[in-house]
């Protein structure tokens, strides 16, 4: 881990407080969210207290700190699938698998990302699971959805 | 004068530079401000003090805005005032409607408002949000559902400390000020020297209450409960029982401890004094011995935990020394439950402090002893002026007594360590002695003296080029140590202090008092200075008793395993 927070770093070798916000991105895009430790390496590199950091990231919906569960759900909030009752599909969702957006279950099984629209407004309301798509989507459907990936993972635990 | 401008009908002189408000200050014209703080740079967030400008469309910020010629202001037209007031009723709309129960009851800037606008009807209902109490820390209780966010906290622990434990999370209506990961203050940098309680307007911020543990242990028979006061504590309380601000309240102090249920009552002034022979002698040692210079005070715990976690490299430059506060806890215990033949385990030892840090210092692993603690509880200013209160005592009717011996002797130097610049002009003085033989005839260090943040002074002691420097407010020490590490080498001694001005103005004062009562209550001390007979801490001959009798000699064995400490790195998220 800290090997990856630090080979980034290398790539802005000046970095100075106007670099952060890049840095953060180059850190999920590896890591998967933001974790203490690499914002506490970053803070000693750019000379900025992990409070700063953590404030900079909390006002950015793209910064998650807790890790990509193994099945990770994007909720599309785009206009159609607003219209077309994306909140409740939200809300069940958080319901079922006791967690908000931006979180990941217990067993890292999965985590929610509320996203803008991912353009299939067709299919609305959609949710993404691991880019996965999956149609009209109601409260009803949300705990289907879920079973079938849990299933998979029983199989696959028998398998091994 | 440079131009004039025009606020409310009338000329008034302005200054070229100067803000709307500093100007409407000076002319005694009251604008209601609440992000804006004294000698910061302002931020004009929170919109409280907007004032009208004629032939600006929108309503501009006093404390922001600077003036220019010909300015036509309203300080309080109907538009100005109405805006006032919805600011207010929105901050009201998610507050917890608990004010009743809340710590700053009467005391809070946002009721303070809500009364002057008028506010008597709630037009708007916000959602209220669902923030935890945060009790983690050993010093300082955030209450994040009572937060207006001003910000005046965060700005104080970033600019003045140069700590930054909290900022700003999240965005929008779900901004809340909190620390990283959303984890306790216990285990952020916060170095609990409690500014942010100082300037926080609501109750948000307080200290962690200990009196109800003293007020067990006063009722329990088997217990001797012994207290301890500040060096400031008894030029800190006055203005808070109606009486002239800085006013030495020393006698009756000690005759309402006495009531309230304390055995005995003793002065922190006295092992301040005590903690000069041994800084004094450290020092000498250092300086004569080749040790790490400069040394630098150890009596400001909010110091050391900083020192902790920001100045890994500068530990070793901390005297080893514990504060008076721990060294008087240690002699309560050792020195004095000898003398009266008393079970240390059957002693409970109260001290009261200016100060939030002591709070967290009392319960450090290093000041516990084979299972004796120090100190058992610690109350701040605050706390004390509400005991008072609750047992019903009237301070302007009790007859003055006196501290109890041996422990409650003091000589000047010890009292004036209530204030930035104390430390070192006492310790200066013991160390001219001990290298000299001599009592300085001209005790006062006037550069050393005064409200800087930083002071400094050279000082020739036959022969021997003394330079010092005293800083209070950490980011002015972080300062000072960066020169140092980039070469700055005329600096042996340096005396820190976590609140600006020292004790004086320390984070367990009463909340509200203004820089001229401050400033007062330093007067007072120097105005002991003055008039005190013993004016210096090797002259004290209770000093002088308890090593003969009890410690032997500065930096001896029995100094050691009871006055002196160690310290370590600290791993916190910084």
């Amino acid at each position: 881990m800290e090997n990856t927070v630090e080979s980034i770093m290398e790539r802005y070798p000046k970095a100075g407080r106007d670099s952060l916000i890049p840095i953060l991105q180059d850190i999920q895009n590896k890591q998967g969210y933001l974790s203490e430790e690499a914002i506490v390496k970053v803070g000693q590199r750019l000379k900025l207290p992990a409070s700063k950091i953590f404030g900079v990231a909390t006002f950015y919906n793209q910064f998650r700190f807790e890790p990509l569960g193994k099945h990770h759900i994007q909720v599309c909030r785009g206009t159609a699938c607003h219209v077309l009752g994306s909140s409740s599909v939200l809300e069940e969702l958080e319901k079922q698998l006791k967690i908000k957006s931006g979180q990941t279950t217990r067993d890292g099984l999965f985590s929610v990302e509320v996203v803008a629209c991912i353009g299939a407004c067709g299919l609305a309301p959609v949710i993404a699971v691991n880019g996965e798509f999956h149609a009209r989507v109601t409260t009803d459907s949300i705990g289907e959805i879920l079973e079938e990936y849990k299933e998979k993972e029983l199989e696959g635990a028998k398998h091994e | 004068m440079d131009f004039t401008i025009e606020v409310n009908n009338n000329k008034v002189e302005a200054q070229k530079g100067e803000t709307i408000l500093t100007l409407l200050n000076r002319n005694g014209i009251q604008v209601p401000t609440l992000c804006y703080m004294k000698d910061m740079f302002p931020t004009g967030s929170c919109r409280m003090c907007v004032v009208e400008v004629e032939g600006r469309r929108n309503l501009v910020t006093a404390c922001s805005e600077p003036v220019y010629p010909d300015m036509k202001i309203k300080t309080h037209s109907a538009r100005v005032v109405e805006s006032r007031k919805m600011i207010v009723e929105l901050l009201l709309s998610n507050h917890p409607d608990d004010c009743l129960y809340c710590e700053r009851n009467n005391n809070c800037e946002l009721q303070g408002l809500a009364n002057t606008l008028s506010v008597r009807e709630r037009r708007i209902s916000g959602n209220k949000n669902d923030y935890k109490i945060d009790q983690s820390s050993p010093s300082i209780v955030r209450d994040p559902a009572k937060c207006i966010l001003c910000g005046r906290c965060v700005r104080v622990c970033e600019e003045i400390e140069g700590v930054s434990a909290i900022d700003y999370i999240n965005r929008g209506s779900k901004t809340v000020v909190g620390t990283p990961y959303n984890k306790g203050l216990n285990v952020s940098s916060c170095i609990n020297c409690g500014q942010c309680i100082m300037v926080c307007p609501t109750g948000a911020l307080h200290e962690k209450p200990h009196f109800p543990e003293i007020s067990a242990a006063i009722q329990d028979p088997e217990k001797t409960v012994v207290v301890q006061y500040a060096p400031a504590i008894s030029v800190s309380i006055a203005e808070e029982f109606g009486l002239e601000p800085g006013k030495d309240m020393i006698g009756v102090l000690n005759t309402a401890l006495r009531k309230i249920g304390f055995n005995f009552v003793f002065d922190t002034s006295f092992s301040a004094d005590l903690t000069i022979m041994e800084e004094s002698a450290e020092l000498i040692d250092r300086i004569q011995n080749k040790g790490r210079l400069p040394m630098i005070t150890s009596c400001c715990p909010a110091w050391v935990k900083y020192a902790e976690e920001f100045q890994e490299d500068y530990l070793d430059h901390v005297s080893s020394c514990k504060s008076p506060q721990q060294m008087m806890g240690a002699l309560v215990k050792s020195y004095f439950a000898e003398k009266k033949q008393l079970d240390p385990k059957n002693i409970y030892s109260v001290s009261i402090m200016p100060c939030t840090a002591k709070k967290f210092e009392q319960q450090r692993d290093e000041m516990t002893h084979e299972g004796i603690t120090d100190i058992d509880a610690v109350l701040t200013t605050r706390e004390l002026v509400k005991i008072i209160k609750m047992y019903g005592i009237d301070l302007n009717k009790l007859e003055p007594e006196l501290t109890d011996s041996p422990l409650g002797m003091r000589s000047s130097s010890g009292k004036i360590f209530g204030t930035s610049g104390g430390v070192m002009e006492a310790a200066v003085r013991t160390a001219y002695y001990k290298l000299t033989g001599e009592d300085l005839t001209q005790f006062r260090i006037p550069s050393l003296r005064g409200n800087e943040g930083r002071k400094e002074a050279k000082l020739n002691i036959n022969g021997l080029e003394l330079g010092v420097a005293v800083v209070s407010g950490l980011q002015k020490a972080a300062d000072l140590l960066e020169e140092i590490k980039n070469g700055k080498d005329d600096i042996h001694f340096i005396e820190v202090m976590a609140c600006p001005g020292g004790c004086i103005n320390g984070g367990g004062q009463a909340i509200g008092a203004n820089e001229e009562a401050v400033m007062k209550r330093m007067k007072s001390l120097y105005d002991i200075d003055e008039t005190d007979s013993v004016k210096f801490s090797h002259k004290n001959p209770y000093i002088k008793e308890l090593y003969e009798r009890f410690l032997g000699e500065a930096l001896g064995h029995k100094s050691h395993e009871l006055l002196h400490t160690t310290y370590k790195k600290r791993e916190v998220m910084l």
